[in-house]
């Protein structure tokens, strides 16, 4: 199953090759992985999402907490949360398929962010499944290039992952 | 050159620069006194009372050396291969305990490391290794004797440091320490560049210390707690499981009661012999791939198993499904959450320190009125002593070539047991657990985790260091004392009468065993040629050899040899080239489906 996992994490040189190193060594699948500072420099936080048998899953959050950088964990999974991803979509656009790339653009609630002759830029946000459509729905031929930022999630309503 | 510790060489002229002053309140300079990183390194060694270090310098850690020089608080024990250097610590910190420290400079020195790094880590050995690294600048230019020292360490420390600045030099020595010997205890790396060495800032070593990212669970859960009692005294085929954990944790005493107390019988790993005392009645020997009938039998088929500080390994339980196949509730007590439902789902696991569990244990089954089921218990006990019937340790004891078994024996009994006996790894490693009873934690030292090939000598090394009025010796195969026989030299330096006993079969026996077994008699590389004369190589290296051919001289060489007290006695048994250890649990199989002989 999909699970998607928070941690709290040392903002230290080497504490992300820790967590990947530990992903690959144990041969654990990692589908996505994202990691910034938080509003506290010293703390970063990441988001990963794996898959994994129960038994796996447990495994994972075990061992990530066992990494003596990593001062917090959580399935978010586990509970109701909510996921973004953003994605960065270059797509042809000249003559006709301008306008429909635009408009396609807007039933999704995405943004053109530069514009040239022949193409627009995307920026698009959402879960990954909303963005897996978008480029479902646009023709495939028109993508030029995409860069999508991997999922981040956060828990809903009161639950907050803080030290 | 005079002695002043018993095999401890003094350290240059500790005089001709002021030692490092040692005052009422150690913990803080006069303010402005600003030393180098090198110092401060020497002296947070000192703050923490480390005796000795194992190392071998080299151009990116000189500094250090120098400040070594110029001390004599902490005695530097100068090895012959860093793999040795880590292996020297390792053995100080099995008989100990405590932490081992550890010195080596930047790639070379790290790499030839690794190995040992990795062995402690696997069997979480305490440990804290300085390396030296070339200076930040040259950092990621490819400098000489430059490896990325951080990443190849990596995934065989608990945690490792690049310390960057000097101000952060002393709280990430005591972070390293702290980290070492808590929780589940391992190694951690300190990598030290060599301007860090050089650059000054003032001295002050923390005297506690706790991280927010960091937080071994001690206690463990008062409910759980219940719950094992309550499962423990309802069994009908109880067995208790005990791992190196017990041994790490110095919780001996503790399991002792507890099992005394409930009668049950008890098994230890290879990592666990002499936590429970190999004599007493309720102990089944050993289990796993080459434990014994009753007590792998036992592990099989019990309906409550307590497993303490033991991790259920491929060597212990073999096949994982095959050992779920028979029900039986498993309570799981350990420090580290991730050992608990690993290979093996349990029922009741509890994560804590072992002695404190086990406290809590003994003190809860002492509030209750509920005994064991005497009944089924009794049964249990015929059940057992019947499989112990198989005698299944059984060897040809009129051969008129020395069986390697009889050596061990002769060794137990020549020494009473008292030994603190280290082990390479092969066949000698399995007979050793299996003949020589251990009565106490903490005196059988092997490399249970990683199987390293070497590590004996060294251990040796750093356990009679670390023991000095113990009997030490090592027992050994004639391919795995070649691993790191350059280390004879360091015995002799340090003058550390240690005893070596090699069965030397002319094989890597273990290989040729599986060769035997499971590739066709076809012996792959596995015969040991051009071996060179054990006792003129003792001899060269200043030490004593003796060669022993025939089994009526085995014991006679033994008691020679242990009453030669400042030598170290080189002891080569030539033994049966043909002996295989039994029972064996081959690969993949289930614990139950031994081959006997
Ligand atoms: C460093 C290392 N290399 C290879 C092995 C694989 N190995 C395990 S046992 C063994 C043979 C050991 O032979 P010896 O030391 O003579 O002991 P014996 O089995 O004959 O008692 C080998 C090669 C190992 N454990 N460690």
């Amino acid at each position: 199953m999909r699970h998607i996992i928070s941690l709290l994490l040392e903002n230290e040189a080497g504490a992300l090759s820790r967590v990947s190193g530990l992903f690959s060594a144990r041969g654990y699948n990692i589908e996505s992985l994202t990691v910034a500072p938080t509003e506290d420099p010293t703390l970063s936080r990441m988001t990963i999402v794996t898959s994994g048998s129960d038994d796996v899953i447990e495994q994972i959050t075990k061992q990530l907490n066992k990494l003596v950088d990593v001062v917090k964990v959580v399935d978010l999974s586990d509970g109701e949360h909510i996921e973004r991803e953003m994605m960065l979509v270059k797509v042809r656009a000249a003559g006709k398929d301008r306008e429909e790339m635009k408009r396609m653009t807007e039933i999704f609630r995405g943004r053109v962010i530069d514009v040239t002759d022949k193409s627009y830029t995307i920026e698009l946000t959402g879960t990954g499944t909303k963005l897996d459509a978008f480029l479902n729905a646009i023709e495939r031929g028109a993508i030029l290039e995409t860069v999508r930022t991997g999922a981040s999630g956060i828990g809903r309503g009161d639950r907050v992952l803080k030290i | 050159m005079e002695m002043t510790t018993p095999g401890i060489a003094p350290q240059g002229a500790a005089s001709h620069t002021e030692p490092a002053p040692h005052t009422e309140s150690p913990h803080t300079e006069p303010p402005h006194t600003e030393l180098s990183g090198a110092e401060i390194t020497v002296r947070c060694l000192q703050e923490e009372g480390v005796p000795f270090v194992f190392g071998y310098p080299g151009g990116a850690i000189l500094p250090i050396y120098d400040e070594m020089f110029k001390q004599d608080k902490v005695k530097h024990v100068l090895v012959r291969h860093e793999q040795a250097a880590v292996h020297g610590a390792e053995g100080y910190a099995r008989v100990t305990g405590k932490v081992g420290v550890v010195m080596v400079t930047s790639g070379p020195g790290l790499t030839n490391a690794v190995t040992g790094i990795a062995t402690a880590y696997m069997d979480s050995i305490p440990q804290v290794i300085i390396s030296g690294q070339v200076p930040t600048h040259a950092i990621g230019q490819d400098a000489f004797q430059e490896v990325d020292t951080v990443g190849v360490t990596r995934p065989c420390v608990k945690h490792n440091f690049l310390v960057k600045d000097v101000r952060e030099l002393a709280m990430t020595i005591k972070k390293a320490f702290y980290i070492a010997a808590t929780g589940r205890p391992g190694p951690v790396l300190v990598d030290i560049p060599k301007d860090v060495q050089l650059s000054r800032t003032t001295f002050h070593y923390p005297a506690s210390m706790s991280l927010r990212s960091y937080n071994p669970v001690v206690k463990g859960h008062a409910g759980q707690i219940k719950k094992a009692i309550q499962l423990l005294l309802q069994a009908k085929r109880p067995m208790f499981y005990t791992g190196g954990g017990v041994v790490l944790a110095d919780a001996s005493k503790e399991l002792v009661e507890l099992v005394r107390a409930l009668g049950y019988p008890c098994t230890n790993t290879l990592m666990g012999l002499g936590a429970y005392p190999a004599s007493d009645r309720q102990f089944v020997g050993m289990l796993g791939m080459h434990g014994t009938y009753e007590a792998n039998m036992a592990m099989q088929h019990c309906d409550v198993l307590l497993a303490v500080g033991a991790r259920f390994d491929d060597r212990v339980i073999g096949n994982p499904r095959h050992f779920d196949q028979e029900q039986r509730q498993i309570i799981h007590v350990d420090i580290d959450p991730s050992s608990i439902s690993k290979r093996v789902k349990v029922d009741v696991p509890i994560v804590g320190d072992v002695r404190e569990v086990l406290q809590e244990m003994i003190r809860h089954l002492g509030t209750l009125k509920e005994r064991p089921d005497a009944a089924a218990l009794k049964q249990w006990w015929a059940q057992i002593d019947q499989w112990k019937q198989r005698d299944c340790l059984r060897y040809d004891r009129g051969a008129s070539i020395i069986k390697p078994q009889f050596v061990v024996e002769k060794l137990y009994e020549v020494t009473r047991g008292e030994l603190i006996l280290t082990s390479d790894v092969g066949q000698h490693q399995m007979w050793a657990a299996q003949f020589y009873k251990f009565e106490k934690p903490r005196r059988w030292l092997n490399s249970g985790g990683l199987g390293t090939m070497g590590v004996g000598l060294p251990y040796a090394i750093g356990a009679k260091l670390a023991m000095p009025e113990a009997q030490v010796a090592c027992i050994t195969g004639e391919a795995s004392i070649q691993m790191n026989i350059q280390e004879l030299s360091t015995a002799k330096q340090y003058r550390l009468p240690i005893k070596i006993v090699n069965l030397n079969n002319r094989y890597m026996g273990m290989v040729r065993q599986w060769q035997e077994f499971f590739h066709g008699n076809r012996y792959s590389e596995s015969y040991m040629d051009a071996l060179p004369d054990f006792v003129k190589l003792a001899e060269s290296y200043g030490h004593v050899g003796m060669r022993i051919e025939k089994p009526a001289d085995v014991e006679p060489a033994l008691r020679e040899a242990f009453e030669r007290t400042n030598d170290l006695v080189f002891l080569d048994f030539i033994t049966d080239q043909t002996e295989n250890v039994f029972p064996m649990v081959p690969g993949g199989k289930g614990l139950s489906e031994m081959i006997l002989v």
